[in-house]
């Protein structure tokens, strides 16, 4: 390189040497702390004590570990395809030329603006065995809604539903690769004779599958690290433990029960099956995935 | 040109550099790199910073003492702030060295606390003061005390009491001044308050639940209008309703007693109760519950007859239901042969965390918060009794709780009880709950459920007890060098 280059570099890394510290200070160091710390006996206050895969044993024999993890299992598998199809078929919908069509486009989008926090307080009510709005609906058309917050079965499924409100964030993805599909596939297809059904499944999938794969996985990092909503409306794991989620139990290990080697070593463990079905959807999906680009 | 491009280049590359360099320096600031804040006030004095979680009447009654003890002297400046989720930013500003000079935490954080080395022993300074036991009802020094070392002072201290709506005792046909004096005899009267609907002949009727036939109770198909009295309302003592059978959660030393005969004994009076009204008709009625602090609030609302809360209840009856015509009378024991009733003690305590760069000063204002005056102004504004043990006679007489000397009477019996002091509380109380809550569902049997407690938590608490035994000489060692 030369003089000019070398200095352009040293010019170009002084501006972003803010973001450079950050990222060395609050990300990278502590994600290596936190597996060193997984081989610890560690509790904040006093230096760590080195213990091995103590933590590791003692976490899969643990039965609320493994009941953490089906729940969260368990949510993922339902809410993760279910929130696909659903944003897709809205962005589908709201992507035909209809009246007041921006309109629309806002409504299903606002839910995922409202914080957290209200939205977990709204759906306590919504939810509420007796009183709630959900229940009452149900009893219109002579269903008898079940105790969503009370009765461990409902519990997860109350959740699941929860996350199908808040899909507008993948639906205005969706509806952005909507609109780059090129018209004349649609025309080509419908000159060869294809139904609406034939140009979804043969011209609009393939041409949005970048899309569809970027929001799966999105989507699983998403569905294996809820927090907020179960924390807010179940607490401690709600009845039976049947809302505990896997990184709701890492926060209890680490700030109620100060063991924060245990924690880390869960945070770990959560890393590796999150990078190991990553790398599956990858696999999996590699061949069905179009790019224009390549 | 390609040499005035560089030379540009290079100009703006220092002036850029140097730019850079300022926001990373400006960024570094914010890690904590720069000089910390005064200490001191524009005149001088030390400035005390005081990290407290009351917010409303009860921050307010604080801020006054606050306040007092600023006015007071002209060497110290208490800096009160309210903070959320205490405990854990305590700990958390502790471990990273920065803590506040003061902290209002819970008295269960103190074991934990003073074994992890994050509090400073007041032995010394309560020492210099002539502050002892004797000042203090025994119960509440004891919860501020771990391993023969005094951690916290008290600030506002509560037991609990059973609190009974007498309208419904007279609507069921009950003396309204008679609570009960046995739990079985509590079973009994909750069954005449509880009223039901229920169909008979085709039609809805509301019946008291003990005239429910022995098919309609078999059944149990019927609408609960209100309950006498469910254990699990308000739930937040559900772990340790051993206690009033004679149970204790912990030997005090090496073993957990979660599966003792006295204990499965609780909990089978606890299960009795979804198997008498019926799981679904509970879990139903209990949807219906609003917020603790609402008006909507089940004993509030006049929906549940008898509950087991603490003294600060007077609050929110005061608050959102002046016209309830309530009292309050200690919780019977279920054997009364053996002890007459049980009630809980907790605190919330003021601790110097350790590492606080003016312990000194912190401790001047927890003294003067454990002077009788100052202690009275507090724990009147929050409608409590006083910890001290010499409560003066005109803050009895004019507590605004009709039943204060109650809850004062109870603090000082031979049957109060406080919540196992050991740092794995959080552990056993999380699994006592989880217990409770699948003993309450009839998922398990009491044995099934506690036997799960004991296990797991024996073995968590075998392996702190090994960790703290090798490290225990050592840290009594340093805390008696502080």
């Amino acid at each position: 390189m030369t003089r000019g280059e070398w200095r352009n570099l040293g010019v170009g890394l002084a501006f972003i040497s803010p973001w450079i510290i950050g990222f060395l200070a609050f990300t990278l160091y502590p994600a290596l702390a936190s597996i060193y710390y997984s081989f610890c006996d560690y509790d904040v206050f006093s230096r760590p004590v080195w213990i091995g895969l103590l933590n590791y044993r003692d976490m899969f024999t643990d039965k609320v570990f493994w009941k953490s993890l089906y729940n969260t299992m368990y949510y993922a598998v339902f809410s993760l395809p279910l929130g696909l199809v659903i944003s897709l078929l809205i962005a589908v919908m709201l992507n035909q030329q209809i009246q007041a069509r921006p309109l629309f486009r806002t409504i299903y989008f606002l839910p995922s603006l409202v914080p957290v926090v209200a939205s977990a307080m709204i759906w306590l009510w919504i939810l509420n065995g007796k009183y709630g709005i959900l229940n009452y609906l149900l009893g219109l058309v002579g269903l008898q809604g079940p105790d969503w917050l009370a009765d461990e079965l409902w519990t997860k499924p109350s959740l699941i539903l929860m996350s199908v409100w808040g899909v507008g964030g993948s639906m205005v993805i969706y509806l952005a690769a909507l609109q780059d599909v090129p018209r004349e596939l649609y025309e080509s297809a419908l000159i060869d004779g294809a139904s609406a059904w034939h140009k979804f499944v043969h011209v609009t999938i393939p041409m949005i599958s970048p899309v569809i794969y970027f929001n799966l996985i999105m989507g699983i990092i998403g569905a294996l690290q809820v927090f907020a909503q179960p924390y807010i409306m179940f607490g401690g794991g709600g009845p039976n433990r049947s809302a505990l989620f896997y990184a709701v139990y890492l926060y209890q290990n680490a700030f109620d029960y100060y063991e924060m080697g245990f924690a880390s070593a869960m945070a770990w463990v959560l890393f590796i099956i999150i990078f190991f079905l990553t790398w599956v959807a990858t696999r999996t999906t590699r061949r069905h995935i179009y790019y224009a680009g390549e | 040109m390609e040499t005035m491009r560089r030379r540009s280049g290079t100009v703006g590359g220092c002036r850029g550099m140097k730019i850079g360099l300022l926001l990373a320096i400006a960024a570094a600031g914010h890690c904590g790199c720069v000089r910390p804040p005064s200490d001191r006030t524009a005149d001088g004095r030390i400035i005390v910073d005081y990290w407290e979680k009351w917010t409303g009447f009860e921050g307010d009654a604080m801020q006054a003492v606050v306040d007092d003890f600023n006015r007071s002297q002209n060497r110290i400046f208490v800096r009160k702030l309210t903070v959320s989720q205490i405990d854990r930013k305590m700990m958390l500003a502790t471990a990273g060295g920065n803590p506040p000079d003061v902290a209002g935490l819970w008295a269960f954080n103190v074991p934990v606390y003073a074994e992890k080395g994050a509090l400073t022993p007041l032995n010394r300074y309560l020492e210099e003061a002539g502050i002892t036991a004797e000042d203090y009802i025994p119960v509440f020094w004891d919860l501020c005390s771990h391993e023969g070392f005094v951690w916290a002072l008290p600030s506002t201290p509560a037991t609990l009491a059973l609190h009974w709506n007498k309208k419904m005792f007279r609507d069921a046909g009950l003396d309204p001044e008679r609570p009960p004096r046995s739990i079985a005899e509590l079973d009994r009267m909750a069954e005449q308050i509880t009223l039901v609907r229920v169909e008979r002949a085709g039609k809805r009727v509301e019946v008291r639940f003990s005239e429910l036939t022995a098919e309609e109770k078999r059944t149990k198909k019927f609408d609960i209008v209100h309950l006498g009295f469910v254990p699990t309302e308000p739930g937040w003592w559900n772990p340790v309703w051993g206690y009033w059978f004679g149970a204790r959660l912990w030997n005090g030393k090496d073993r957990i007693t979660a599966d003792s005969p006295q204990n499965i004994e609780a909990f089978r009076w606890f299960q009795s109760y979804p198997r008498k009204y019926g799981l679904e008709n509970l879990r139903r009625f209990g949807a219906s519950f609003g917020n603790f602090a609402s008006p909507q609030n089940p004993f509030l609302s006049e929906k549940v007859a008898m509950e087991l809360q603490g003294v600060w209840m007077y609050n929110f009856i005061d608050k959102y239901a002046p016209q309830l015509e309530w009292g309050a009378a200690p919780f019977p024991a279920a054997h009364t042969d053996r002890f007459p009733y049980v009630t809980i003690a907790e605190c919330d305590v003021l601790v110097i965390p350790r590492g606080a760069r003016h312990a000194k000063e912190a401790f001047e204002f927890i003294r003067y918060v454990n002077t009788r005056p100052a202690m009275e102004k507090l724990c009147m504004g929050q409608r409590k009794f006083s910890p001290l043990a010499r409560m003066s006679e005109d803050f009895i007489r004019n507590h605004p709780n009709p039943y204060i000397h109650v809850f004062v009477e109870m603090a000082r019996s031979p049957y109060v009880r406080t919540v196992p002091q050991t740092p794995l509380w959080m552990v056993l109380g999380d699994e006592m709950i989880a217990a409770a809550d699948r003993i309450f569902s009839l998922i398990e049997t009491p044995q099934q459920a506690l036997r799960t407690v004991q296990k797991r938590v024996q073995l968590r608490f075998d392996r702190e007890r090994e960790r703290w035994l090798k490290i225990r000489q050592r840290r009594i060692a340093e805390w008696r060098r502080l």
